[in-house]
């Protein structure tokens, strides 16, 4: 099809002798929030990071099967630096650079080559609005970012990502090392993100998946037990597993 | 290895209650019809008094469930669980006012004579009986299909209730010093009709809490 923003066909993947995937396929469609679920370990992080190549780092990681970034082959026709300009990503734990609010914002497009302080400072204030965190530091865009709460710098963090101009956005458990005022936050912000942008979100949260997402995956020992959509899912799985998982009933 | 056993509990709490409430129902609705039959005013005292019990099981078992759904937020089948539930006391506690209207028409037909012997209705309640104990079984086991075997037999009750008020028709125009208890009958049939389509409606929470569909018995 060719709407899909992401296409996962069959990979299986390796850390050394390790399969920590096995034929995993997923359809990730446009302006949409495609949670993945499922207990520790069972490979969605891993899954995640096949995505924009963030895997590419670790030694000994073997990837089988192939990945479609608008139809195009991530690990074949995609240079890296490129790939992951277009699709961006959230960390668990905030880590924002130990620099200005401003140098944190400005930093990507800067080694993307924009040196105007004008357009700088538009990118910053644009970026800052659209991560819900202007009016929270527009009077201390000069101070360090390690000065903001944690709820603030995730939001930072989300700001950054954005100033490269990415089209898919994936979040590693964004929000579980924030309160829950802040969790709220960075889940209106998904709301209002993914009208321009598409998003693949982990969570252990399934409150917040139910809450935010379009599609529901649903990783078990390396595999997608179940996928639909999210009000399927937590109304009525097909798989008792998924229903075992998402009752709390194990995992 | 079963997780949160204090919900797990808490849920077989919740449907335990449940067919603890239709006990009650069931006993509400033989007794009234064993009130009327005897024209036992006692009996029917009782029926009018213990409906508070069922009253209360309606507000507790709600009460449980909004707990469940605040403290534990439910979903998938433990939520349609929890649904299912509040939707069967609702009808549970209607059921029990019916048994109430009975054993108050009971009170009203005590000195009479009746004009008839009284069959029908007590098979009415039998079947009306039958219908809700072994539908609440079939909530409890989860058998949908069962639930809607039973909820069949809504017809046979339906059937009965025609029948009486074609009989009782005739009553009232062969001799008009029989159309005031031929009221209260008709009422009394009418309400052990309603009966059978309260267990109807709950057959069709039961399907609705295992297949997650919504379907119409009553027709």
């Amino acid at each position: 099809m060719d709407n899909l923003k992401i296409q996962v066909k069959n990979i299986d993947f390796y850390y050394d002798n390790l399969k920590a995937l096995e034929n995993v396929s997923l359809d990730v469609e446009p302006n949409k929030v495609t949670a993945l679920i499922g207990p520790s370990g069972c490979g969605k992080s891993t899954f995640l990071r096949t995505l924009n190549r963030m895997n590419d780092i670790i030694d000994g990681t073997r990837i089988e099967g192939t990945i479609l970034y608008d139809s195009r082959d991530v690990y074949k026709e995609y240079d890296v630096i490129e790939l992951r300009k277009k699709i961006g990503m959230v960390f668990q734990k905030p880590n924002p650079f130990p620099i200005s609010v401003y140098d944190n914002v400005a930093y990507g497009p800067r080694i993307h080559g924009i040196k105007n302080k004008r357009r700088l400072d538009e990118i910053v204030e644009n970026n800052l609005h659209n991560a819900a965190l202007w009016d929270e530091v527009k009077d201390r865009l000069h101070k360090p970012a390690l000065g903001l709460s944690g709820g603030q710098q995730q939001r930072l963090c989300i700001a950054r990502v954005l100033a490269v101009e990415p089209d898919v956005v994936l979040m590693d458990e964004p929000s579980s090392a924030l309160d829950p005022i802040s969790t709220s936050k960075i889940e209106d912000l998904i709301d209002e993100l993914k009208s321009n942008y598409t998003i693949i979100i982990v969570t252990h949260n399934m409150q917040q998946a139910s809450r935010i997402s379009d599609i529901t995956a649903f990783f078990l020992h390396g595999r997608i037990e179940e996928t639909g959509l999210t009000t399927q899912i937590f109304f009525n799985p097909e798989s008792p597993k998924t229903e075992a998982y998402i009752t709390g009933k194990f995992g | 290895m079963t997780q949160r056993k204090h919900y797990v509990t808490s849920l077989q709490d919740l449907n335990h209650n449940i067919l603890k409430m239709g006990t009650l129902v069931e006993e509400a609705i033989r007794k009234s019809v064993k009130s009327l039959t005897e024209q036992n005013i006692g009996l029917s005292e009782k029926v009018i008094k213990e409906d508070e019990i069922i009253n209360q099981m309606e507000l507790d078992i709600q009460n449980q469930c909004t707990t469940l759904i605040a403290a534990e937020q439910p979903v998938a089948g433990d939520l349609r669980n929890i649904i299912t539930v509040l939707k069967i006391i609702t009808q549970l506690e209607r059921m029990g006012d019916h048994a109430v209207h009975i054993a108050k028409a009971a009170i009203r037909l005590e000195k009479e004579t009746f004009m008839k012997p009284i069959i029908d209705i007590p098979r009415m309640a039998e079947i009306g009986i039958e219908m809700l104990r072994e539908i609440l079984t079939a909530f409890i086991t989860g058998d949908s299909e069962k639930a809607i075997r039973y909820a069949a037999l809504d017809d046979e009750i339906d059937n009965l209730h025609d029948q009486i008020t074609r009989e009782i028709l005739t009553y009232m125009m062969e001799d008009p010093k029989f159309i005031k208890q031929s009221i209260t009958f008709l009422f009394i049939s009418r309400f052990l009709e309603r009966f059978g389509d309260h267990a109807t409606n709950i057959s069709e929470w039961i399907v609705y809490n295992v297949t997650g569909k919504h379907v119409e018995l009553n027709n």
